[in-house]
């Protein structure tokens, strides 16, 4: 076991350094640099800026030297003074502004998955029991529903649902009037008439993938030999579903595990936007078309970085559940 | 040792914890009724069976699975279904009246055109519908639209001739499914902030965001079929290094790269190369995981003792990729085609909604979305929103026949 | 009374082809203390018997026609095949009234849970012992069944065990409450030759030790001349002939069983030719109305033998025949003869 995990542990630091390479590489991939994008909102308000300027400016934020160098800095900056840089747009520390940002992502994104998983696996698991019942129909569909039907586009009709209802317009995690409130119970009531939505939407998403991946590994597992045993011994249908077919059904469950700490941190970048949430997402999203250098290499990098270690941490829980793998 | 005997003789004379009295003589008739049941049906199904029994007689891998495709009766109506989605966005130019750019000033954001069957005396006619402008009500400052005084008749032909055409660009046409006598336009679900009919973009669109799919998908298939396969069966330092590959690609935040790969596009490029572009980018992500997928079956096949079978046969390498370790996986890889397709337009749609995908002129349904995106404007004009529909039943249909696929393809399924 | 009568078994399974039938009308009986051997080939109805008595058959078979009564612990009778499927009678019964020791105890262990815990499941369903408790029997059972160094072995995963072991621990397992009834499914079939001598002898040595009876399902000739004391021999899911182990070596009546018998190569008798029985067995799946063996049967009469099905009769005491060389009477049919 304590051999697995060295081994694993290992290859992660070349894996780090390349995949700071690659963060690098994608963010410079559009073409320009920020302060083309400065220079063209500058343009739009009726501003010039001559080419002496812009040179001058990208110069001084040591734009224009070689992408090996720039990339030299920034690693090196990363990880001896655990700086990320500025960014260019909001003139901040990149560390400030995930300090600001990656709580709440976080905090939003593990009680949605909380959520998510007390109802999918309940009803995933109702699914492939009553295999063609009309519970498994239903929740069939409902699952294909939450797959089709991508996630921005669920909140925006929610959104419309509730405004065509209500007339009330659910933009952000608060409503204006408290926005720049210190925090009071009011306002934590504020914020629980908004966060329904983006938490639903967040939900019902993944709710649809986990039901369908249940449903198809524990249906693999109820038809194998040691359930039949275990059925011989005497246990009711639930409590030998529950105790075995389960463990192992379970394991691409936990797989997913992995994947899940990046999208903790980095929230789901399409629907914040479009709900206006104040996370990871659409800061990232902004930051890579306006070509906010440091800010998205940052996050690209922060998000890699969690992956690599999700699946990492997700081999081991998967070694941990099945004995059969330890061996391996 | 003897106190454990002493236990066990007493339970032996008491009756172990959980033993129930038995219950009275209870009657059979749950398995009568069941078995009747089955007798009846198994009955009238006789003749069927028969001919059914002969056709899988010695039917291939494919003509079995064919048969059961048919059966599952949700999945072929969804391949008609689709079959006419792809079918009318191919003939586009004869389905709808309208091109992409065509616009009406007078007509903004109109609302769907009411159409009348039955004239001013109530009789039964062709279609038709009034004249109407769009106008600002200063009340709710919402465009409705207002049917003029004269109250023109506009009728609706079938068949109708019109602007000359190509379909497929090549055959020369102009009659359209159907068009209106006279300059009026018809708007069947309405149109957008610049006057253009609404539907007419959506099924332009289709041909974007239900062909974009195809070419995302055959890029991945080939990389991911051609570095699983070469990884699972080769092994050894070849797998290894596909694999850490795999696992780098893999750990790149995928919206991230999208976003960064889209945004590289070159703004010069025509819609077309943006379009392949597109392509390009969706399936740069995808194939990773079908190598992984493939890697694994094949590794597991390899093992299996057919496989041995078929090498101290002396099969070649070639043969026995082909003949023997590529149909075990044939069934999953085209199960894996058909919920590929629905993710990359899934992709396309949200690339596009974000302004990184299609770029004007053309249009996806994504691309369509994009005016939807403040929830004031569709809360006065909820047609809007109507090309989500259309994505969210492309993406259903194909996976409710990548269900019936893997259905088929089982042959452990009931 | 027997300790378990069963009258007419009949198991279909409802394809989308026909109707494969599995057990197709079998009865037996099992006394006080008896050993009892099924025997045929792979695919005659033997597992899917045992099956059916414990309830474990799946979609798309049923059991639709039978009745199993069992005489209980508590000398209660009950007809297992009437219970409720998810009855708690059902559950008191399996493990603990009757057990079956499966083929194949790699694939019938759960791969992810400890030897110790699945026995130990055992004690926990049926009984109302504590943790320390169950542990000490646990124990105890591991080292009657010949598992060396149990405690090391209670928290060991199946897959961590030789063949061997594991077949002892599945023996243990089933016979952990002390069935009256152990059904042994081809128990000896997936091991070699000098396990399985060991392993039969265990079961032997427990079967003295409890007050138990046993059911061994085998194709494996040399299992029943040494083990049992009545035969059923079984082909294409139905009882062809029947008798005491003695009588069966002795005079076998049916054509199938003399083919079985001769088939076996003797040391010591060198031949030219091994005797075979012609041909394979037929399609299971909507038979046709005839003895099953006609196809193979070198004293099979056309025109009758393909025509009617033989009833099983007693043509001495004791010995049970169905075959037309022997009597005249042909099994009843029902509504599902013509289907």
């Amino acid at each position: 076991m304590l051999n697995f995990i060295l081994r694993r542990s290992l290859i992660l630091i070349p894996f780090l350094f390349l995949i700071s390479i690659i963060s690098f590489t994608v963010i410079q991939l559009p073409p320009g640099t920020y302060v083309d994008t400065y220079v063209n909102n500058l343009k739009l308000q009726g501003g010039t800026v001559s080419e002496e300027q812009k040179a001058s400016i990208e110069a001084m934020y040591g734009l224009d030297k070689p992408m090996a160098v720039q990339y030299g800095l920034w690693i090196t900056n990363i990880i001896l003074r655990g700086n990320f840089g500025n960014s260019f747009r909001y003139n901040r520390p990149v560390t400030d502004i995930l300090q600001e940002r990656i709580p709440r992502t976080v905090s939003i994104s593990l009680v949605s998955i909380f959520l998510t998983w007390l109802i999918a696996v309940p009803l995933g698991i109702l699914s492939a029991v009553k295999q063609y019942s009309f519970w498994d129909h239903l929740f069939t569909f409902i699952s294909l529903l939450g797959l089709a039907v991508p996630g921005f586009l669920l909140a925006l009709i929610l959104m419309y649902a509730v405004y065509a209802q209500t007339g009330w317009m659910i933009s952000g995690l608060f409503s204006p009037e408290f926005r720049s409130e210190p925090w009071s119970v009011a306002k934590f009531t504020d914020m629980l008439k908004n966060i329904w939505l983006p938490l639903l939407v967040l939900s019902i998403t993944g709710v649809a993938g986990i039901i369908r991946v249940l449903r198809a590994s524990l249906l693999d597992e109820l038809n194998k030999q040691y359930v039949t045993t275990a059925r011989a011994k005497g246990l009711s249908e639930w409590q030998l579903i529950l105790q075995y077919p389960i463990r192992i059904a379970i394991n691409p469950l936990i797989s997913t595990l992995g994947w899940m700490l990046p999208a903790v941190v980095g929230g789901e970048i399409v629907i914040s936007k479009v709900l206006n949430l104040p996370t990871t997402g659409p800061v990232l999203l902004e930051a890579t078309t306006a070509q906010d250098m440091y800010l998205a290499g940052g996050i690209v990098m922060i998000l890699s970085l969690l992956t690599v270690i999700g699946t990492f941490i997700s081999d081991i829980l998967l070694a941990v559940n099945d004995p059969r793998i330890r061996m391996n | 040792m003897e106190k454990v005997d002493q236990l066990d003789r007493q339970a032996d004379k008491q009756g172990w914890g959980n033993a129930q009295a038995p219950t009275a003589d209870r009657s059979r008739s749950a398995m009568n009724d069941r078995s009747a049941q089955l007798n009846q049906r198994y009955r009238r199904n006789k003749a069927r069976r028969q001919i059914l029994a002969e056709q899988l007689y010695g039917a291939s891998q494919y003509q079995l699975m064919r048969v059961k495709f048919k059966k599952h009766r949700v999945a072929m109506l969804s391949l008609y279904l689709l079959g006419i989605f792809y079918f009318v966005a191919i003939f586009a130019e004869f389905m709808v009246p309208y091109t992409t750019t065509q616009r009406f000033e007078e007509a903004i954001y109109a609302s769907p055109t009411q159409i009348h069957l039955f004239d001013a005396e109530g009789k039964l006619t062709t279609p038709f519908f009034y004249s109407s402008k769009s106008k600002i009500d200063t009340a709710t400052f919402r465009y409705e639209p207002v049917i003029d005084d004269a109250a023109t008749v506009n009728r609706i032909q079938f068949f109708a001739q019109g602007e000359p055409y190509k379909v497929l660009g090549i055959i020369p046409l102009n009659r359209r499914l159907y068009a209106v006598e006279g300059e009026q336009p018809l708007f069947l679900l309405g149109a957008d902030q610049l006057g253009r009919d609404l539907l007419s973009r959506i099924i332009y669109a289709s041909r974007v965001s239900l062909f974009v799919g195809f070419g995302g998908v055959i890029i991945s298939f080939f990389l991911g079929i051609l570095l699983g396969g070469i990884s699972g069966f080769a092994g050894g330092v070849v797998d290894v290094v596909i694999q850490r590959l795999i696992e780098l690609l893999m750990s790149i935040p995928q919206i991230p790269l999208w976003l960064a790969l889209s945004a590289a596009i070159p703004t010069e490029w025509t819609g077309i190369q943006t379009y392949f572009a597109i392509t390009l980018v969706l399936s740069l992500v995808g194939w990773t995981g079908l190598a992984r997928v493939v890697r694994g079956k094949i590794l597991s096949l390899r093992e299996e003792d057919y496989v041995t079978a078929a090498r101290i046969s002396s099969a070649s390498n070639m043969a026995i990729i082909f003949r023997h370790l590529l149909p075990g996986i044939t069934s999953y890889l085209v199960v894996h085609v058909t919920i590929s397709i629905p993710y990359m337009i899934l992709g396309e749609t949200t690339l596009s909604f974000l302004g990184l995908g299609i770029r004007a002129p053309d249009v996806s349904w994504g691309t369509l979305l994009q005016q939807a995106q403040d929830v004031v404007v569709i809360t006065n004009y909820p047609w809007l929103l109507l090309p989500a529909v259309f994505v969210v039943a492309a993406v259903i249909l194909f996976n409710f026949i990548g269900d019936g696929l893997r259905d088929a393809a089982d042959p452990y399924a009931r | 009374m027997n300790r378990l009568d069963v009258q007419g078994l009949k198991t279909y399974f409802f394809l989308d082809k026909g109707i494969l039938k599995a057990v197709d009308g079998v009865s037996f009986t099992v006394g006080d203390q008896e050993t009892i051997g099924i025997i045929g080939e792979s695919g005659c109805g033997k597992s899917m018997t045992a099956q059916s008595l414990l309830r474990l058959v799946a979609r798309p078979g049923e059991i639709v026609h039978g009745q199993a009564f069992l005489r209980r612990k508590d000398g209660s009778i009950v007809d297992i095949l009437a219970l409720d499927a998810n009855s708690s009678e059902l559950r008191s019964i399996r493990g603990n009234e009757i057990s079956i020791v499966f083929q194949e105890p790699m694939t019938s262990f759960s791969p992810v849970h400890t030897i110790g815990f699945q026995i130990s499941q055992m004690y926990k369903i049926h009984t109302d012992l504590n943790k320390a408790e169950i542990r000490e029997r646990v124990l105890e059972l591991l080292t009657r069944v010949g598992i060396s160094n149990p405690q090391q072995r209670l928290d060991e995963y199946p897959y961590q065990l030789s063949g061997g072991m594991r077949q002892r621990a599945m023996i243990a397992m089933a016979l952990s409450c002390k069935p009256q009834v152990v059904i042994a499914d081809e128990p000896t079939t997936a091991l070699d030759v000098t396990i399985q001598a060991q392993i039969l002898e265990l079961m032997k040595d427990l079967q003295h030790e409890a007050d138990m009876s046993t059911v061994y399902i085998t194709h494996n000739m040399a299992v029943i001349a040494e083990n049992v004391d009545r035969v059923y021999v079984m082909y294409l899911g139905r009882v062809v002939e029947s008798t005491t182990t003695q009588q069966l070596f002795s005079n076998p009546l049916h054509p199938y069983t003399q083919k079985l018998l001769r088939s076996i190569p003797r040391p010591g008798q060198r031949v030219d030719r091994l005797e075979i029985i012609a041909g394979s067995v037929p399609n299971a799946i909507d038979p046709p109305v005839q003895c099953g063996f006609f196809s193979r049967c070198p004293a099979a009469m056309v025109g009758k033998c393909d025509r009617t099905v033989p009833e099983l009769v007693e043509i001495e005491a004791g010995h049970f025949v169905r075959c037309f060389l022997y009597s005249e009477e042909t099994e009843p049919e029902d509504e599902w003869t013509n289907i």
